[in-house]
Order: C-alpha cells, then sequence, then structure tokens
C-alpha cells in the first residue's frame, strides 16, 4: 500500500491525537479518487486500442475481399497474369489437404500424449514431456518448417505436400497435448474408480469413460490448434511449397491459401492483389468458423477448454 | 490391476474347488474369466506403451529439431566461428556470411514490439479482470484473443496495402519534419515504406493478445483476500490493484511479455512482408531491415549453394536457442506465479 502511507507519514502525532486536519485529508482524499479515476479511464483506452486493430483489419478484408469474391474463385484455377477470371481451388483443396494430413498425425499423438500427462501426473517423463511441450508451443514456425524441410524434402530431392503436413503436425502434437491433459484433469477421479470397480480394465475405463467424458474439451482443443495451423504459412514454404497447378498428390508439391496469399501479396498485378485479399477473406473465414465451432461445441461444460 | 485380481484371485484358489459339487462348470467359467483377465492385462499394456510412446514423442522431437538443425548449420559454423553472430557482411555472392544484421533487426523489431504492447496488453489485463463489468469482460477478452487468430500472413498483406502507405505518407514525415524528431538518429532519413518501424509495430499487434491473457490469467489468480485486505484498509481500487495485486502477480506478467517477445522473435511472415529485407544495420527506424526468421523465409528456396544454405541452417539454429531459452524462463516465471497462488489458498 504506497498511497496511504504518505498519508499518514507528515504528522502522525496529530493523527493519533484526532486533530488532523480535516481539509487536508479531503483533499488527499480528492486527489487519490482522481488518480483512481484517470487509472480506470486509461486502461479502458487500452482496451479500446488493442482491439482497434482487430476491427479495422476485419474492416479492410471485408471491403477489399468481398469486392473480388466471386463464385469463380472457388471453382477456378489460378490464371496468368492479364487473364481475369482465376481462382483458387486448387489452394483451398491443397489446405484442407493439409489440414488433414496434419491432423491424422497430429491428433493421435497429441491426444496420446495428453492421456498419459494426465495419468502419469508427477513421473519424470510426465514433468519433462509438459515442459518441453510448453517450450515447443512458442517455437517460430519458421524453425519447424527447416526442420521438416531437413528430414522430408532434402533426402528425397523435392517438395511434397507431405513435409508440409509433418512440418504442421509438429506444431499440433505439442498444443493438444496441453490441452487434452487439462481438460481430463477436469474429469472426477470417482469416475474413474467407479468404471474400475465395475471391473473396467485400466485401459478401457480411460478410453471409454474418461477420455468420453471429456469429448467435447478435447474436440475443442483439437479445433483451436487446427484453426492455428489453417494460416500457417512460414512452415509451408519450403515443404508444401506451393503449386499453381492442380494437384492430389501426398508426394507433390502442393498450394496451400496462406503461400498463395503471399505470392500474391508481393507481386505486382493489381489483379493478383485483389485476390490476395480474396484468398486472405476466406482463410479468415475458415479460420473463425473453426473457433466459433470449437466455442461452441464447449459452451458451459468446460469453460477453461478454449483458453 | 486392483479390479481384476480380486475375482481371479477366488477363481483360481484351488480352496475354492473342493467345495463345489460339480466339477465341470466353475472350471469353465474360471477358463473364461482367466481369458477376460488376460486380455485386460494384454489392454492395459498396449494402451500404456502406447500413451507412453506418444508422450515421448514430444521430447524426441524436441531433440530431432535441434540435432537436425545444427547439423545442417555445422559447416557454416564451423567455416565462421564466433564471427558468425558478430560479422555484418552477409554476402552469398562471396561466400561471406554474417548474421549480425538479422540478430539487430530481430532485436529490434522485438523491442519496438514489447514498448507499444507491453503497457497496452497489461492495461488491457486489469481492465478485464478488475474494472470491466462482467457483461463486458467475455466479448472484450474472446475480441482480444481473436488478434491470435489472424493468420500471420494477412496481417503481413494488410500491412503492405494499409500500414506502409499511411506510414510512409503520413506518420514517418510527421515524426520527422513536424515534431522535428529528424534530429535523432532514429527518425532520420528517407521514408521508404518497408522498414523496421512497419515491422515492430505489426508486431505490436501480433504479440499483444499473448501478453495479456497471460497477464489476465495470472490477475485471475491472485487471491481475493490479498484485493479485500487493501480494500478494507481504504484503498481506493486502483491503489489496491497498483499496491497489493500487481506485486503479486509481477513475475507472472513479466512470465507473459517474455513469452510475448518470443513470439516476436520468431514471428515470419508478417515481418518478412513489411521489414524490406536488407541485410544492414541503420540506427533509423524508417530503414529496411532483416530479422532472422525474414532472412531464412527469403533466401532459404533460393540458396546459391551448400554453403549458403548452411549458413541458413545456422541462423535457424540461432533462432532456435535464443527462443528456446526465452520461452524457458517464460514457462518458468508464469509457473511459479501459479504454483505459488495455488500453494497459498490452499
Amino acid at each position: 500500500m504506497t498511497a496511504p502511507s504518505p498519508a499518514a507519514s507528515p504528522a502522525p502525532p496529530a493523527r493519533w491525537s484526532g486533530v488532523y486536519p480535516a481539509a487536508a485529508r479531503a483533499g488527499k482524499l480528492r486527489r487519490r479518487h482522481a488518480v483512481n479515476a484517470v487509472m480506470a479511464g486509461l486502461v479502458g483506452v487500452a482496451a479500446i486500442l488493442a482491439t482497434l486493430p482487430l476491427v479495422i483489419v476485419l474492416f479492410y478484408l471485408l471491403k477489399q475481399g468481398v469486392a473480388s469474391l466471386q463464385w469463380h474463385f472457388f471453382t477456378n484455377m489460378p490464371k496468368p497474369v492479364g487473364e481475369s477470371g482465376g481462382g483458387m481451388a486448387n489452394a483451398i483443396v491443397g489446405t484442407l489437404m493439409l489440414i488433414g494430413t496434419a491432423s491424422v498425425i497430429g491428433l493421435p499423438v497429441g491426444i496420446g500424449a495428453g492421456l498419459y500427462l494426465a495419468e502419469h501426473r508427477g513421473s519424470r517423463l510426465a514433468n519433462t514431456t509438459r515442459f518441453l511441450a510448453d517450450v515447443l508451443n512458442g517455437l517460430p514456425s519458421i524453425v519447424m518448417g527447416i526442420f521438416a524441410w531437413q528430414i522430408l524434402v532434402r533426402p528425397v530431392g523435392h517438395f511434397s505436400a507431405w513435409a508440409g503436413g509433418v512440418a504442421l503436425a509438429a506444431m499440433m502434437i505439442p498444443q493438444v497435448a496441453r490441452t487434452t491433459e487439462e481438460i481430463v484433469r477436469t474429469v472426477p477421479v470417482s469416475l474413474r474408480e467407479a468404471a474400475l470397480a465395475l471391473g473396467y480394465a485400466h485401459w478401457r475405463t480411460s478410453l471409454t469413460v474418461v477420455l468420453r467424458t471429456a469429448t467435447a474439451g478435447v474436440v475443442t482443443g483439437a479445433l483451436v490448434a487446427i484453426a492455428r495451423i489453417a494460416g500457417e504459412t512460414a512452415p509451408l514454404l519450403f515443404t508444401a511449397f506451393g503449386n499453381q497447378f492442380w494437384s492430389t498428390s501426398l508426394n507433390q508439391p502442393v498450394a496451400a491459401l496462406p503461400l498463395q496469399i503471399y505470392t500474391y501479396a508481393l507481386s505486382p498485378y493489381d489483379d493478383w492483389h485483389s485476390q490476395a485479399w480474396a484468398g486472405a477473406l476466406v482463410l479468415i473465414a475458415l479460420i473463425l468458423i473453426i473457433s466459433l465451432i470449437a466455442r461452441v461445441a464447449t459452451r458451459g461444460r468446460f469453460a477453461t477448454a478454449s483458453d | 490391476m486392483t479390479h481384476a485380481a480380486v475375482p481371479s484371485e477366488r477363481a483360481g484358489s484351488p480352496l475354492d474347488r473342493p467345495v463345489l459339487p460339480s466339477g465341470a462348470e466353475p472350471a469353465r467359467g474360471a477358463r473364461r474369466l482367466g481369458v477376460r483377465i488376460q486380455g485386460a492385462v494384454i489392454g492395459d499394456r498396449v494402451y500404456s506403451t502406447a500413451i507412453t510412446l506418444f508422450a515421448l514423442c514430444v521430447p524426441v522431437l524436441m531433440i530431432l529439431i535441434a540435432l537436425e538443425i545444427f547439423i545442417a548449420g555445422w559447416p557454416a559454423l564451423r567455416q565462421f566461428g564466433f564471427s558468425f553472430l558478430t560479422s555484418s557482411a552477409w554476402d552469398p555472392v562471396n561466400g561471406a556470411f554474417g548474421a549480425a544484421p538479422a540478430i539487430y533487426g530481430t532485436l529490434v523489431s522485438s523491442a519496438i514490439a514489447l514498448a507499444i504492447s507491453t503497457p497496452l496488453a497489461i492495461g488491457v489485463a486489469i481492465f478485464l479482470s478488475e474494472f470491466a463489468p462482467q457483461w463486458l469482460r467475455q466479448p472484450v477478452a474472446f475480441l482480444v484473443d481473436l488478434l491470435a487468430a489472424v493468420p500471420s500472413v494477412v496481417y503481413g498483406l494488410w500491412g503492405i496495402f494499409v500500414l506502409i502507405p499511411i506510414l510512409r505518407t503520413a506518420v514517418m514525415p510527421f515524426l520527422r519534419d513536424t515534431l522535428h524528431l529528424g534530429v535523432l538518429p532514429f527518425f532520420s532519413g528517407p521514408a521508404y515504406g518497408p522498414s523496421m518501424l512497419a515491422a515492430g509495430l505489426i508486431l505490436s499487434v501480433m504479440v499483444l493478445p499473448y501478453i495479456s491473457s497471460v497477464s489476465r490469467e495470472v490477475l485471475l489468480a491472485v487471491p481475493r483476500s490479498q484485493r479485500e485486505a487493501a480494500l478494507a484498509l481504504g484503498a481506493t481500487k486502483w491503489e489496491t490493484i497498483w499496491g497489493a495485486v500487481l506485486p503479486y502477480a509481477k513475475s507472472g506478467i513479466i512470465g507473459g511479455v517474455i513469452l510475448g517477445l518470443g513470439r516476436a522473435l520468431g514471428e515470419t511472415m508478417a515481418v518478412t512482408m513489411l521489414i524490406g529485407n536488407r541485410p544492414q544495420i541503420s540506427a533509423s527506424l524508417f530503414a529496411p531491415g532483416y530479422t532472422m526468421a525474414s532472412l531464412i523465409a527469403n533466401e532459404f528456396s533460393e540458396a546459391s549453394g551448400d554453403l549458403h544454405l548452411s549458413a541458413l541452417m545456422a541462423v535457424g539454429f540461432v533462432l532456435f536457442v535464443i527462443t528456446l531459452i526465452v520461452n524457458a524462463v517464460a514457462r518458468w516465471l508464469v509457473w511459479q506465479v501459479s504454483r505459488g497462488s495455488a500453494g497459498k489458498s490452499a
């Protein structure tokens, strides 16, 4: 308590004897309340300033994106410069492929690791894994990109959707593991004990009782992780690489929305710029829809799930 | 296995057998039970092996990343030694590689970002945990969290077409000429547009949600009694926050800021699109620069030779080590607070 002490320090004896000047005290109090009001105002302004960029970015996305978002954007392939009517059909499919590959690899491993963390709370491996998962979560995505390039692209000699999926999966695993752990921990122990008492095997209890109770939260965690990797560009630069043509082979370079936005944004052509805005709008819409589903899926039941 | 052990002992016990009138039935039942128990034992073993392996994936992944990138960067690190970090000559054509401009750019752009976003983020966290009316908390927290959901490349796109024109035509001339800050080296020189300032500004928007969400969580973890005690002494709301809540949450908030620093150091796409990508060290924030992440993003796919590639990998390794340390410190600080508050409230 910093503020009250200066008020008391100048004349402690007077205060004890009860003749502390009332006017001075009232003045001090007024000043203290003024400081309080000013600071309350300042943190309010901080909240407005912090949400302002989001509003501005979304405003520009809508303004620029809607203008260039037509049906052929979803159905057509990219066209060479000068030809209008190009789209990003291949990039949309490519992004979905990459998300799918990453999920197939990342979700089982992440959820499994999360179960281990929740069940062996204090063990040495659990503590190490928990800490490393948190640190991995904060590693730059470009590092994941060059890692995946080194192990999956360099030996093979060509870019592939595989490598991109693995880079994204490597980003998902630590995050999914931590959210799964948090959710599984909220399942009451009595539920597990009841299943065990009925003669259920340990593995069956964990999978069909504990994990099933926590399904909504685990799904939310998975969706949040998917929303996060859906917009990642850096890990894909040297793995999925991008592709101007139609490709659904996991062994070939594949187009992705974020990569396409990056290439088009840096190009000198107006037509490509507007395509980039449209792509950004589609990407953001995809991410927002996934995030909203995640939020609705767990409303009320596992309040901590989405954080 | 306690649940299965109880029936198995009874069924398998030789003492049970003579008591039973017929020998055949219980034997069959016992066998069936035995099979089931065996199934449970195998199931448990498979399950616990599987989740242990999954958990092992995380440390293995960490070690693999460190090893692979280090091995790939080793040729460059060996050739240039310590001067790789201090030399500012990044010249792929002549085979000279010094990462100093990229390291400098990474540190400066992150510093700008933190200088802007730290006070704002802590302000938001205080607003959300202390001042805001209940109905406003969730929506505002959601909006701030959404800042983190916007992909980096979208921030870059917005920066190129909206932020940079504003900086070049309005903000930079204003700072330099109208406010006469051009006498300082930071605000001098021509206003290009793509610059350290642009990268720092976009980074400040991008790291804000991370700092504010950690700070908010830490503030909410401060025990009520801490606030009530201060209020009971006659403190105003702000005095309570300043004197009783913030000191308690201090190390957790610092952890959040360091976590934000980790994000800023490694952020790639938006920075690559806005910083101008020139390997130079310039005091002016209006001048283009480079960061470690943007250097890799820009040059990796068109690296001119093995040494160039190895140098880029070495930059990646330096970035990996720096962010590793930063994140480990941040996690440790945040854990310290959450463990402390858990211990005190119990």
